[in-house]
Formats: C-alpha cells, structure tokens, sequence
C-alpha cells in the first residue's frame, strides 16, 4: 500500500516538461518557429539576384523597425536555447542512461541516416550559425565587412573558399535536420495519419531540398561569378 | 542442420556476464529459434553444463513471454515474428547468430536471455486499465462504438507486451508499448472517462522507469511482432499534451 502511495506521489510530481513527451513538444513547437526563420530568412536572402539596391533596401527596411527586429531575435534566442535544453536533457537520458549496456550486435531497420545523425548535424549547425553572426551581423568573421552593405559583405564573404565549403556543408546538414525534424514534429504533437503522414514526410524533405538548394546558391553563384 | 551460437551468458543480476559460442547440431529447418535452444540446452545438461535460461510460454506467438535479439534484431530478421514463431528455414546452415537478451536500464538482466520487465507491469498499473465495474458481458450494441475505432483500438491492443519496442530503440524508450495501451482504452467508450489522467499516468510513470524519450525513428514499429504502428505513439502524444493543458 505505502509502496503504492510512493509510486503515485512520485507520478504527480513530474510536470509537463519534466517528462519526455513534454520536452518533445517544446522541441517540436521551437523548431517550427525556427524552420519559419530559416524560410524567410532565405526569402530574403535570395534578392541577392535582384542586385545591390534591392537586397541592401531589404536589410535597411528591416533595421528601419527596431522594435520587430528585436522582438524577432528574442524570440528566436528563446527558441534556439529551448530547443538546444530540450534536446541535451533528452540526448543525455539517450545516449548515457537509458542502456547503460550496449548490444555486441546492433542492426537499425527503419531509421534514416538523417535522423540518427540529429545529435551531430544539430550542434554543428549552431557552431556555423554562432560563425554566421560575426561575419554577416558583428563583421568579425574574418572576411571583408562594410556595414549596411550586406550585397558586398555576402560577396566579398563567400569568394573565400573555406567559407563557402563550410555554409555549404552546413546548409546540407540544415537540411537533412530539418528532413527529420520537419515531419517528426507533427508525431511529437500528436499527429499521425495513414493518409496524410505520408504525405508530410514527402514534404518535409522537399522542403528540406528547396532550402539546401536556395541557400547554397549563393556561395555557388559568388564562386562562379555570376553574382559580383 | 547446424548453427553457431553466440549466446549472453550471465548466472544472475549481480554477475558480469559475456558472449559464448556453442556449436549446435542436431536442428532442422522446421524447427523454432525456442526448440534450437532446447536441443542445445539437452547437449548442454548431458555435459553437466549450466542450460540457457530464456523466457517462453504459449510457443505461438501470442504470450509476450518470449524474445531476445538475434544478430542485433528484436525477435530476429522475419518482421511480424515473434522468437518462438521464428523457424530455422530463415537461416543457412552453418549460419553465425548472435542471441542477446533486451538491452535497457529499465530491464535489467536477470539470467542469460531473461530480462526483468515488471516495469511495463508498473506503466499497466499506473492506469493501463478501466476503473469501474463491467460486470456481466452487455448486450452487443448497447454501447455503439464506431467501426473505425474499434478496429484502430484492436490493433492496438494486439500489444502482448514482449519488450521488443524497447530493445529495438535506440533510446529504449518505451512509447510503443505505452502509447498502445493509451490508444487502446482512450478510443473505446469505456476507457474515454479516464482518458486524459490515464495518458498523464502511464507517460509519467514510463518516465520514472528510466526508459529513454521517442525521437520518431520508427524502429519500435519495425520490431513489432504484432504490427503496433507508430500512429499510437502520436495518440499519446496527443492525449498527454491535452491533459496537461487541462489539468488542475
């Protein structure tokens, strides 16, 4: 009986977010505001074809709305380090915890490479978006830096070849991230269709394909010349 | 027929154990993984060797007693199988298996093949059940269930409760088996009035058992002996999300 009683207060104490499925659905929720981010950011980005006037306008615009601007960062700190907190306290229960013995033999049947890969192309993606900031946003990137010259800053930017290996590589693990996480999120908050499951993950990696594509267009197109 | 086994070998919870390997003849295709390891263990016992303890019951797939990984796979690599189910003519003779028993913190190893699941027994205690009285078998259509849901709650419910979700999850977590339960009492008309406490209990107490967290990787579907679909773990997910938001 007290054993019981134990076992019941215990099950009361854990709230929503002290339980897996609770820091799941944070993930889920901060990654879609963050993949909305990554969607409009490259929106943006992608005037860089339009010439120097109307990506640089773009860039004055947004600065010309302080109060959006900054709401938009906070917001989107608060969501990268709920993000990054849930995931380190469920990678730690994973990885150190759950199996403290491994097998001799371990076969996976269904998981995809992107979505094992989460632990890894997460944090090195936040390496490249922290490496992103100083150079595009701080210029102390390393690279040529004319503030409120965005158009030059992107081109002068990424004629270094390092740079573009390193945004080119990291667009590609953005998008096998996001090729997992786009439609696991739906599961995460309880979404699960015969019909339309499916479907969503189709989407989710088209999805995923058209950001690596858009984004690395860019350092592609400095490289080639076709954008000076 | 014969096979080379590599088998856990462990004397109890407390010990170390280690991989062995024991040459078995005598077998024939016809035979199940369970009545391999019963030629071998008479080998074993007329050597005056310690036999290999593994768990079974019913022998036709029905029971959840049963299952070990074979060569790294829950139940072995025939899908909708379970270890007893599984015959030998899905093997080449001289094949190489590797036989360990269910990997999680949560299951300890109590013996060779044998892991201790009362925790899924805590998770079922913990609201896995309907609290009223059903008395007698009702008239069949005085409670109308929609055809739908009562197909969707028996498959979920065809959970025996093997353990394989957890052993194949990377994570050992153990959403599969939980979200099967939810899903299988929250659909029917019986188990609606509990519906959200149940999801808040059995989640919680998966949690205390020290199981790991779902990442949606779809291996516990793919183990499955009974077909489970992922589609539960998202009922949960579903259910528990909305009782926290409504809990006082």
């Amino acid at each position: 009986m007290s054993t019981t009683a134990v076992a019941v207060a215990n099950r009361k104490s854990l709230r929503f977010y002290d339980t897996t499925v609770g820091k799941k659905a944070v993930m889920a929720v901060s990654g879609i505001i963050l993949f909305g981010f990554v969607l409009a950011h490259m929106a943006g980005n992608l005037q860089i074809y339009e010439g120097p006037e109307k990506l640089n306008g773009y860039a004055k615009l947004l600065r010309a709305m302080p109060a959006a601007l900054w709401g938009a960062r906070l917001t989107l700190l608060l969501m990268v380090l709920l993000h990054i907190w849930s995931s380190v306290k469920l990678a730690l229960l994973n990885k150190l915890e759950a199996r403290p013995t491994g097998y001799v033999r371990h076969k996976n049947q269904s998981a995809s490479y992107a979505a094992r890969t989460m632990y890894w192309s997460g944090p090195i993606i936040l390496c490249f978006v922290i490496y992103h900031l100083m150079e595009f946003t701080w210029g102390v990137g390393g690279t040529p830096y004319l503030e409120g010259n965005v158009y030059a800053n992107v081109v002068a930017g990424f004629k270094v070849l390092p740079v573009s290996a390193f945004y080119i590589l990291s667009m590609i693990l953005l998008g096998m991230h996001l090729s997992h996480g786009l439609s696991s999120l739906f599961r995460s908050l309880g979404f699960d269709h015969p019909r339309y499951t499916p479907v969503i993950k189709r989407l989710a990696v088209a999805i995923s394909t058209i950001i690596v594509i858009g984004n690395i267009s860019i350092p592609i197109s400095v490289l080639a010349g076709w954008v000076k | 027929m014969k096979l080379i086994l590599h088998i856990w070998r462990q004397k109890n919870a407390a010990s170390a154990g280690r991989m062995v390997r024991y040459e078995a003849g005598d077998l024939n295709a016809d035979m199940s993984m369970l009545e391999a390891l019963d030629v071998l263990n008479e080998r074993l016992i007329e050597k005056g060797e310690e036999p290999v303890a593994f768990e079974h019951d019913c022998r036709e797939g029905i029971c959840g007693s049963c299952g070990f990984m074979i060569n790294g796979v829950a139940h072995g690599p025939q899908r909708l199988t379970t270890t007893c189910q599984l015959t030998l003519r899905h093997f080449k003779d001289g094949d190489e298996l590797y036989l360990e028993p269910w990997r999680a913190k949560a299951f300890p190893v109590l013996k060779d093949l044998i892991v201790d699941r009362s925790a899924f027994d805590r998770i079922i205690a913990a609201g896995g059940y309907i609290s009223v009285p059903t008395g007698s078998a009702p008239d069949g259509n005085a409670i109308p269930v929609p055809k739908d849901k009562a197909d969707r709650a028996m498959d979920a419910a065809a959970c025996i409760g093997c353990g394989a979700c957890v052993a194949a999850c990377p994570n050992a977590a153990a959403a599969l088996f939980t979200g099967a339960k939810i899903t299988h009492l929250g659909l029917l008309p019986q188990g609606e009035p509990e519906r959200h406490e149940r999801a808040l209990n059995m989640v919680a107490q998966w949690n205390l058992e020290g199981f790991g967290s779902c990442t949606n990787l779809g291996e516990c579907e793919a183990a499955c002996p009974k077909g489970i679909r992922l589609e539960v773990i998202a009922h949960m997910n579903r259910d528990y999300l909305a009782a926290s938001c409504r809990r006082r």
